[in-house]
């Protein structure tokens, strides 16, 4: 076989992608060995994060040198991901569903790529200048009616009670941001979606007698439905790692689980940032080494989301099975 | 419809029925409609604070003085935003175009769909951790501290992705049958791909490279780990010295209990925005409704 140089040059920059793929994930791996041997299981289910005493004699404890009183749990980064992503997520299927809807069928053909524009452009805002924004707009108005709002009509539950605990910094914060970053993902998909639906479907459902409304809530949005759970897991995927937003608004919470929604939290990933003046005092990096796995424990909670949300939009072809 | 019911009471029953089920409809489109205002009503928000309250700093100091402590201007983080964004396209065009040529001309095969595979894996990953990736292996382990070179290669594993898979979208819209005229006066691959399919895609390429260009102005996050911070011009060393750039302006600035300081974050903030969706509305307006995102 005649070698072709061209080819073999073109698939040799190629698959530099996947090997820096393989690199990061190698590299954080090798990185953090001694920090997930040293931790154990308790990495994930303690709740106290503390580098100990740094300026002390490094001990060694079980086989490892750290700072004296050295401890490595993230369960609060974790719960805080968790529940701040799954908030955000409540609060944006419905905002992107009801936005999808109407645009797809509520707003003249000729006005619709402008409204659909600027939904789009939601998504391409720096996550930073969202942050600025929240900082400047949002905490204050969290803080001085949300807030109170939330707890006098829902503060018999808990979970809603405290009413402006952290001056508006906090989960409920962190949750809104996060679900306007997140909505243009789900309403483009669903509005693809719903575009595509067959005239037939459409047509079939006016003639029995349905209002319009009742066509899309009846008829257009459960042939559509895998597409938005697929679009919603994607959006997850992006909650999930966000981090500069998230650093900026929620007040950022260590060694305590969030107690209601007004909570100060920490993700993962903003809890990452802001740990790195502290981590390089560390004299055993230790410190850096339980931060790279903490890096290793986000790509993968993003990496199996991600690709259950490529799972779910394989079957995107709900819409054309359907039509048979 | 019950069949006992007389006609009349049955008719009067499904009229007010109707009305119900209008009434429902009427507000079913009333709380869409919300949702939509709802989410544009917060972008145009952003938009204004932030144009309105950056716009009011503005003077021709904030591009000609560097930062201090607390306030001063842009200059230092401008220059730098530019040569980290341009050190990442440096690196990452060619190999994201590179990419794109392979998958779309010769990638029609298990090789290529993998490739695709985890290059969307890529894309899906939290810049924070390619950011905390390249902190160990190019801040501290090759001891290149804090430095340009960091931040551009760390930004570019990140835009990567994106120009490739735009960069074959566009090279894939060439119609084969230029491939075939070419082939067929005996041009070889390289003069296949470099006269014929690449400029018939260039826009899309090129707006592959607008795309990633608002993406790497955009970063914060991975940058903090990778370029560090600094109150200077950029000295043209691409190891060893810290950088400054826009974003870190946006989100430490903010925190600092002066007004000055608060101004020029939403200074910065302006000035990213701007670049961001100005791309962004131009190669929107230019392509047709192309999902990138």
């Amino acid at each position: 076989m005649k070698l072709k140089p061209f080819r073999l040059s073109v698939l040799g920059l190629s698959l530099l992608i996947p090997a820096a793929l393989c690199a990061v994930v190698l590299f954080l791996a090798i990185y953090s060995a001694q920090a997930v041997s040293f931790n154990g299981i308790d990495f994930i289910s303690g709740i106290t994060w503390d580098l100990g005493n740094l300026y002390g004699d490094p001990v060694t404890v079980r086989g490892a040198q750290v700072p004296p009183g050295a401890s490595y749990g993230i369960l609060v980064f974790i719960v805080g991901t968790l529940l701040s992503s799954f908030i955000a997520i409540l609060i944006a299927v419905p905002l992107s569903v009801g936005a999808a809807i109407f645009l797809a069928e509520a707003v003249p053909a000729k006005i619709r790529p402008v409204l659909s524009l600027l939904v789009e452009l939601v998504a391409v805002v720096p996550s930073v200048v969202f942050g600025l924004w929240g900082i400047a707009v949002l905490i204050p108005l969290i803080a001085k009616y949300i807030g109170p709002g939330l707890s006098a009509m829902l503060g018999f539950i808990p979970f809603f009670a405290g009413g402006n605990a952290g001056g508006g910094y906090g989960l409920l914060a962190t949750s809104m941001v996060l679900a306007l970053m997140i909505t243009p993902i789900i309403a483009t998909t669903l509005l693809d979606a719903l575009l595509q639906v067959p005239k037939e479907n459409r047509e079939s459902a006016f003639a029995l007698g349905a209002t319009h409304f009742e066509v899309v809530s009846k008829a257009m949005m459960p042939m559509v439905r895998t597409t938005l759970v697929g679009g919603i897991v994607l959006a997850l995927g992006r909650a999930l790692g966000e981090t500069m937003a998230v650093l900026m608004v929620s007040g950022g919470a260590i060694n305590i689980l969030p107690q209601n929604i007004f909570s100060p939290v920490s993700t993962i990933a903003s809890f990452i940032v802001s740990q790195l003046d502290s981590a390089e005092q560390d004299p055993t990096n230790m410190a850096v080494r339980s931060l790279a796995e903490i890096a290793l424990v986000l790509f993968i909670i993003t990496l199996v989301v991600n690709a259950g949300a490529k799972l779910l939009s394989s079957g995107v072809l709900n819409v054309r099975n359907s039509k048979q | 419809m019950s069949a006992t019911a007389s006609s009349k009471s049955s008719s009067a029953k499904r009229s007010s029925q109707e009305l119900r089920r209008v009434a429902i409809s009427m507000a079913g489109w009333t709380v869409c409609g919300l949702a939509l205002f709802m989410v544009i009503g917060p972008l145009l928000d952003v938009v204004w604070v932030v144009a309105s309250r950056g716009i009011s700093v503005f003077s021709i100091g904030l591009f000609t003085t560097v930062t201090n402590g607390t306030g001063g201007g842009l200059a230092n983080a401008i220059e730098g935003t530019l040569v980290l964004s341009a050190g990442a396209l440096l690196i990452a065009v060619p190999i994201g175009v590179g990419a794109g040529i392979y998958l779309s001309e010769y990638g029609n095969n298990k090789i290529g769909s993998s490739i695709r595979f985890l290059s969307d894996v890529l894309t899906g990953t939290p810049s924070i951790v390619l950011g905390y990736f390249s902190y160990i292996v190019f801040v501290t382990s090759l001891g290149w501290q804090f430095s340009t070179l960091a931040g551009s290669i760390t930004l570019a594993i990140l835009i990567v992705p994106y120009l490739a898979r735009i960069s074959e979208l566009a090279l894939r819209q060439v119609p084969v049958s230029m491939r075939e005229a070419a082939y067929a006066l005996g041009a070889n691959d390289p003069v296949v791909v470099f006269k014929v399919v690449l400029p018939g895609a260039l826009s899309g390429v090129i707006t592959g490279v607008l795309l990633a260009l608002a993406i790497s102005v955009g970063e914060t996050a991975p940058l903090i780990y990778t370029a560090g911070w600094s109150n200077y011009m950029w000295n043209g060393q691409l190891t060893h010295s810290p950088i400054g750039y826009l974003t870190y302006v946006i989100w430490s600035f903010i925190n600092q209990p002066s007004d000055e300081s608060h101004a020029l974050a939403f200074a910065a903030a302006f000035i990213v925005m701007l670049v961001v969706l100005c791309i962004n509305i131009g190669v929107r307006m230019v392509v047709k409704r192309t999902k990138f995102i």
